[in-house]
C-alpha cells in the first residue's frame, strides 16, 4: 500500500461559503470528531497539502485564488467539494457573482452533499479521498516504472 | 526606516474565511493595513428580486452559517411588521430560546479560534468540545446543527416540549462549571495574558468614532446591547449588559465570557418563563410597505431593512452586518502593532466575511 495514505496531509480554502460548511469543516479536527485518528493532518500550505476541501461556489473575484491553490499543490492532489455550494452553485446558484461549483474551475474528484454538509460525510468524503490518492499514486509510480524498462 | 510590504490572505492558515490585507511593516511593526474585499461576495441583496419572498427566507439563513438562526429570525420579524402581525408569545420564547444557544455556539466557536490563533491547541479543542454539546440542543430541537430553518413568517415550525426545556437546563450546571475552568485559563494564565494584556488597544473614544459594535464596543466601555430593545422575548427577561474598561483583546475575551453566562440565565429564565400556546398564525397575502428590524447578533448589532411593492418579491433587502461596522476598528487598531500579532488581533473583532460581503 503507497505511504501516502498513511498520513496524507489536507488543506482547507473558503470559495464563497456562507460559514456553514467551514465551521463543519474545523469540527472534524476536534475531539468528537477528530479526523486525525485516521492520520490526517491540517495544513495551511498548499505546497503541501495532498487533499483540498473547497467549501462554497467559485466566484468571479476567488477563481485565480482557487487556481492559484490548485496548481501550487503537488502531484497525486485530490480536490473535495464541501456542501452543495462547492457542488453546484446551490441557493447561490443564480446570484449575479457565482460562476457555479467548483468544477466549473479546477477537477473535483468527490462530491460531499448536504447544506451544511455534516462532519460524518466531510470524514466519509475525505477518506474516499485518501484511497483515491493511494491508487492516484500507485498509477503514477507504475507509470514511471514502465517508462523505465521501455528505455 | 524601509518599508516592506506583506500581503495577508486571502488564503491564511489562521483565518477559515479569505480576507486579503496588505501590511505596510517598517521592521516588525504594522504602520498600515490595506485591506480588499469580495473574495465572498455572492450577490445575495439581488436575489431578493427574483426570489418568492417565503423562499427567500432560506437564502437570508444562509448569508452565514454560524448567526443563521438569527438572520433568519431578523428577517421573520421585519416580515411581520410589514404584515402587521403579531406572533404569539410561545413562539418569541422559543425564537429568543434559540437566538441563545446560537450566541453560546458562537462565543465558543470564537474562544477556540482565539485560543488556535495564540498557539494554544489544546483550548482551542476543549472550547469546541463543550461547543459540541450546544450544538447538539440545536440538534435535537430543530433538526440540523447550523442551518436550522425553523422560523416562519408568523412564527416558528417546531415546539420543544417540557421534557426536552427541562433536558436542556438540566444539562447546564455541568456546562457552567466545565466552562469556569476553561474560561479561568483564557483570563488568568500568565501565557494567554502575555499575548492578550494591552494588545490591540481601542480607547472609548475611538470606539465611538469609528461605530464598533456589540462585544467589540463593550469592551472599550459603552454599555449598549439591541437585545435591550426587547424584540422576541428579552423584553421580558433579565440580564445584564457585560462590559469591560480594558479595551484590549483581553478585554474582548472577557466581555464574551460574560456573555456566555448570561445566555445561560437567559434560557434558564425563558424556559422558567415560557407560556403554553400556538407557535404560529398563518400570514397570507403580499407584503407591502417597509421594515427596519435591529437585533443583537453574537458579533454585534445587525441591521436588515426591507422594502416590499405588493409583489411576491421584495423591491429592496439590505443587510449592514456587524463584522462590516468593526472593520473601520480593525484598521484603526492594526497600526502599530506587532506583525505576530495581526491575525490575533483579525481575530478579536470575530470576523465573519461571509456576513460582511454577503
Ligand atoms: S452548502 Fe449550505 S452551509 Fe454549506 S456553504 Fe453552502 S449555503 Fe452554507
Amino acid at each position: 500500500m503507497p505511504t501516502i495514505s498513511k498520513s496524507p496531509w489536507m488543506m482547507h480554502y473558503d470559495g464563497s461559503s456562507c460559514n456553514g460548511c467551514d465551521i463543519e469543516v474545523l469540527a472534524c479536527l476536534t475531539p468528537l470528531y477528530d479526523i486525525e485518528r485516521f492520520g490526517v493532518i491540517n495544513t495551511g500550505d498548499p505546497r503541501q497539502a495532498d487533499i483540498l476541501l473547497i467549501t462554497g461556489g467559485v466566484n468571479y473575484h476567488n477563481e485565480s485564488v482557487v487556481k492559484q491553490i490548485y496548481e501550487q499543490m503537488p502531484t497525486p492532489k485530490v480536490v473535495v467539494a464541501v456542501g452543495i455550494c462547492a457542488c453546484s452553485g446551490g441557493v447561490f446558484k443564480d446570484c449575479y457573482n457565482i460562476k457555479g461549483g467548483v468544477d466549473t474551475t479546477i477537477p473535483v474528484d468527490i462530491y460531499v452533499p448536504g447544506c451544511a454538509a455534516r462532519p460524518e460525510s466531510i470524514i466519509d468524503g475525505v477518506l474516499q479521498a485518501v484511497e483515491l490518492l493511494a491508487r492516484k499514486q500507485t498509477e503514477a509510480e507504475s507509470a514511471t516504472a514502465a517508462e523505465g524498462e521501455a528505455q | 526606516m524601509k518599508r516592506t510590504i506583506v500581503p495577508f490572505g486571502p488564503q491564511h492558515p489562521v483565518l477559515p474565511e479569505p480576507i486579503h490585507l496588505d501590511l505596510v511593516l517598517e521592521d516588525e511593526k504594522v504602520v498600515e493595513a490595506i485591506p480588499s474585499f469580495g473574495f465572498v461576495h455572492r450577490g445575495m441583496e439581488d436575489l431578493a428580486s427574483k426570489r418568492d419572498f417565503n423562499d427567500y427566507l432560506y437564502v437570508v439563513e444562509r448569508i452565514c452559517g454560524i448567526c443563521s438562526y438569527m438572520h433568519g429570525m431578523a428577517y421573520c420579524e421585519g416580515a411581520e411588521r410589514i404584515f402587521g402581525v403579531e406572533i404569539p408569545d410561545r413562539a418569541k420564547y422559543l425564537r429568543t430560546i434559540w437566538c441563545e444557544l446560537s450566541r453560546l455556539h458562537s462565543h465558543l466557536l470564537w474562544l477556540g479560534l482565539l485560543a488556535d490563533a495564540f498557539g494554544f491547541e489544546a483550548l482551542f479543542m476543549q472550547s469546541w468540545r463543550v461547543r459540541e454539546k450546544i450544538l447538539d440542543m440545536v440538534e435535537d430541537s430543530t433538526g440540523g446543527r447550523l442551518i436550522s430553518s425553523v422560523n416562519r413568517i408568523g412564527g416558528v415550525a417546531r415546539d420543544m416540549d417540557s421534557a426536552m426545556l427541562a433536558g436542556f437546563v438540566a444539562q447546564f450546571d455541568k456546562m457552567e462549571s466545565e466552562l469556569r475552568a476553561l474560561t479561568k485559563v483564557f483570563l488568568t494564565d500568565s501565557t494567554v495574558r502575555a499575548r492578550l494584556f494591552e494588545v490591540g488597544v481601542l480607547t472609548k473614544q475611538d470606539a465611538l468614532l469609528y461605530g464598533a459594535v456589540g462585544p467589540m464596543m463593550r469592551a472599550s466601555g459603552i454599555e449598549l446591547d439591541t437585545r435591550k430593545l426587547g424584540y422576541a422575548a428579552y423584553g421580558k427577561l433579565d440580564f445584564d449588559i457585560i462590559t469591560s474598561n480594558g479595551c484590549d483583546a483581553l478585554a474582548r475575551c472577557e466581555v464574551r465570557i460574560g456573555e456566555i453566562f448570561q445566555s445561560f440565565r437567559l434560557i434558564r429564565q425563558a424556559v422558567d418563563k415560557i407560556p403554553a400556546g400556538e407557535i404560529y398564525i398563518p400570514v397570507s397575502g403580499n407584503p407591502k410597505g417597509e421594515a427596519t428590524v435591529r437585533v443583537e447578533q453574537p458579533r454585534g448589532e445587525a441591521l436588515y431593512y426591507m422594502k416590499a411593492n405588493g409583489t411576491r418579491n421584495l423591491e429592496r433587502f439590505r443587510v449592514r452586518t456587524p463584522t462590516f461596522s468593526n472593520v473601520y476598528s480593525l484598521l484603526k487598531i492594526l497600526p502599530g502593532a506587532q506583525f505576530a500579532d495581526v491575525p490575533l488581533l483579525i481575530l478579536t473583532i470575530d470576523p465573519c466575511i461571509s456576513c460582511t460581503e454577503r
